[in-house]
């Protein structure tokens, strides 16, 4: 068995046990990114070179005898909105190209805390925006289960490199359902937190209600690993929790007695894809034979999540988004070529009002910096919050998040967990949605709730296609939840080999 | 309600972007067909429902009154488009 097809719990110990260095696991990583990588396209920025500096430095602090921590100098890959000092943090725009950030993101520092080593930054849509990784600026995203289709996003680099076996473990954002849809989608294990459970300090914003950092991993126990080294308050981040972190580590096995799961009807019908649906009732099968209760819950606002969602994380996207001013980092247009623009317009109609240099010269540099689809989220936010329609969209939004959450609270009265498809459908075709905006944010349909309410949420392969295409299964579980939804994850894993499964790859 | 072209401009200005008749033109009908979606939340009656702003709804949050070292005024300098050893650079603001 080769290095990479082993998971980071058993690649760990065998680094800790001495059977293995972190140098030889990197090195296997790296190899495996250098053969695969030209096809799948999951990493925007790999420096083999450090990475087998960093390998070497801990694997020597451990022949010294020093203490090394929980990541034991495993590999793992970043997603490109995190910050990295000194290292480009791209969020797959032309805005950040060259955005070199003079601090680490709190998860970034906690990781070189815990002894990981950063293999490379992955792939993304633009500033987290999308659901498929089309929206990068840098490159495209193949899915390697088909390289014809997406692999999900905005995650979509940081699924597929573990899908591929090209990191064990990778860090991923949610806002919408951008880990879990792209886990779905690869066929790996991907968590989102509870809304402050991880800090949010040196995540580039897109939408700060919602956005949350997570483990993407091959199985529960691995995401466990991951969640571990990252999890807990931070000064830096006013709305990280202060609530206490269990050790993930040592629950994950624990298997749950008397677990009662509900099955969310609204999204056991009309709008799912009948391949999902009916690996979804496997999964109930499942859960009922290690014992749990398993009954139908309902969520009555759920039809209205991706309308609220649309309205409000595209609003705190615009306000967010305003930071790339063109001044104080970030792309600037050629200011020649606008000083003639300015010129040219003046003298055409010398009597009209121009603009002044600077605000021509954030508009034009936000017009060139930004893609279609950030553009787009930009001015449905501003239109959203705008004199006029704030109270129409903006605060109806806000109170039908309200009612959202309330739709979680009642079933969380009934039930330990709610389950169902983590998407409504299986991966699409590369260019299937590109012109239609709408039909690409229905796919959300499963995802956008755990973020409005701020509940923890976990996707782990459930079955496959017929065609051979990977099916996620979402588990939900109210605030803090998180141990339970993975020990839940590893009981189904236990009896289960969805999640051992792998693409062939050349 | 719907939206037309100078809706769209106007958002664009407030935006600071500046969008090609093109962009303007996709953008108008796009824009048009995300909002007509999310009226579906009319239906709701919501009057009795405070809105809610944040998934966790915390006291506010004070930080310590402690002096703490800042960011290096060159470290703060070294991403700017233009720059001098002591400020960021931009057109000028006033007059020719």
């Amino acid at each position: 068995m080769s290095i990479c097809a082993h998971s980071a719990t058993e690649l760990k110990n065998k680094i800790d046990s001495g059977e293995l260095s972190s140098a030889q696991v990197c090195r296997a990583f790296l190899d495996q990114i250098e053969r695969l990588d030209e096809k799948i396209g999951a990493f925007i920025q790999v420096d083999p070179d450090q990475v087998l500096r960093d390998a070497e430095a801990i694997d020597q602090k451990r022949l010294r005898g020093e203490t090394v921590g929980p990541l034991s100098g495993l590999p793992v890959a970043i997603k490109d909105n995190l910050c990295t000092q000194g290292q480009v943090t791209s969020c797959a725009s032309k805005m950040l190209a060259n955005f070199r950030p003079p601090y680490d993101a709190t998860v970034i520092a906690k990781l070189r805390a815990a002894d990981a080593v950063l293999i490379g930054k992955t792939n993304l849509d633009e500033f987290a925006m999308g659901g498929s990784t089309e929206n990068s600026a840098v490159k495209q995203t193949a899915n390697p289960w088909d390289v014809n289709r997406v692999p999900g996003g905005s995650s979509g680099g940081a699924a597929a490199c573990v899908a591929a076996k090209m990191a064990p473990l990778s860090l991923g954002t949610d806002t919408g359902g951008s880990i879990r849809q792209p886990a779905a989608f690869c066929g790996v294990t991907g968590l989102k937190p509870t809304y402050g459970r991880v800090s949010r300090y040196g995540l580039v914003a897109f939408a700060s209600s919602l956005d949350q950092i997570g483990p993407i991993a091959a199985n529960a126990g691995d995401a466990a690993l991951l969640l571990s080294a990252i999890a807990g308050h931070d000064a830096l981040d006013s709305t990280s929790s202060p609530e206490a972190v269990p050790d993930y580590v040592d629950v994950v096995s624990q298997p749950l007695t008397g677990l009662k799961i509900g099955l969310v009807s609204e999204h056991h019908g009309a709008g799912v894809d009948s391949e999902v649906l009916s690996a979804v009732d496997q999964a109930v099968k499942v859960f009922h034979s290690l014992g749990a209760e398993v009954h139908e819950v309902s969520f009555p606002h759920s039809k209205y999540g991706i309308a609220a969602y649309y309205i409000i994380a595209p609003s705190e996207a615009s306000s967010n988004l305003a930071r790339f001013d063109s001044a104080h980092y970030g792309y600037r247009t050629d200011e020649a070529t606008m000083m003639a623009e300015l010129a040219a317009e003046k003298s055409a109609n010398p009597k009209g009002e121009a603009e002044s240099p600077l605000i021509r010269m954030y508009r034009k540099s936000r017009a060139e910096g930004f893609g279609t689809e950030v553009k787009r989220r930009i001015m449905l936010g501003t239109y959203a919050l705008s004199a006029g329609y704030y109270d129409a969209y903006y605060l109806k939004a806000l109170k039908v998040r309200r009612l959202i959450r309330q739709d979680y609270d009642q079933a969380f009265q009934q039930v330990d967990l709610v389950l169902g498809p983590s998407t409504p459908g299986l991966p699409f075709c590369l260019g299937e949605m590109a012109d239609d905006p709408l039909s690409m944010y229905l796919q959300d349909l499963c995802t956008v709730g755990a973020n409005l309410a701020g509940v923890p949420s976990i996707s782990i392969p459930c079955g496959f296609s017929k065609s051979g295409l990977p099916i996620g299964l979402q588990l939900q579980g109210p605030a803090f939840a998180e141990a339970k939804l993975l020990q839940a994850a590893h009981m189904f894993q236990s009896q289960t080999d969805w999640h051992q499964r792998h693409p062939e790859l050349p | 309600m719907s939206l037309n072209r100078s809706d769209v401009e106007k958002v664009a200005l407030l935006a600071r972007l500046q969008l090609s008749e093109v962009e303007v033109d996709a953008m108008t009908k796009q824009l048009g067909k995300i909002v007509a979606y999310v009226e579906m939340l009319s239906e709701l009656d919501t009057n009795d429902v405070q809105p809610m702003a944040h998934a966790v709804e915390l006291e506010n949050v004070f930080a310590d009154d402690v002096v703490r070292p800042s960011l290096d005024r060159m470290d703060a300098l070294k991403n700017a488009p233009k720059a001098d050893e002591e400020c960021f650079r931009v057109p000028a603001v006033l007059g020719d």
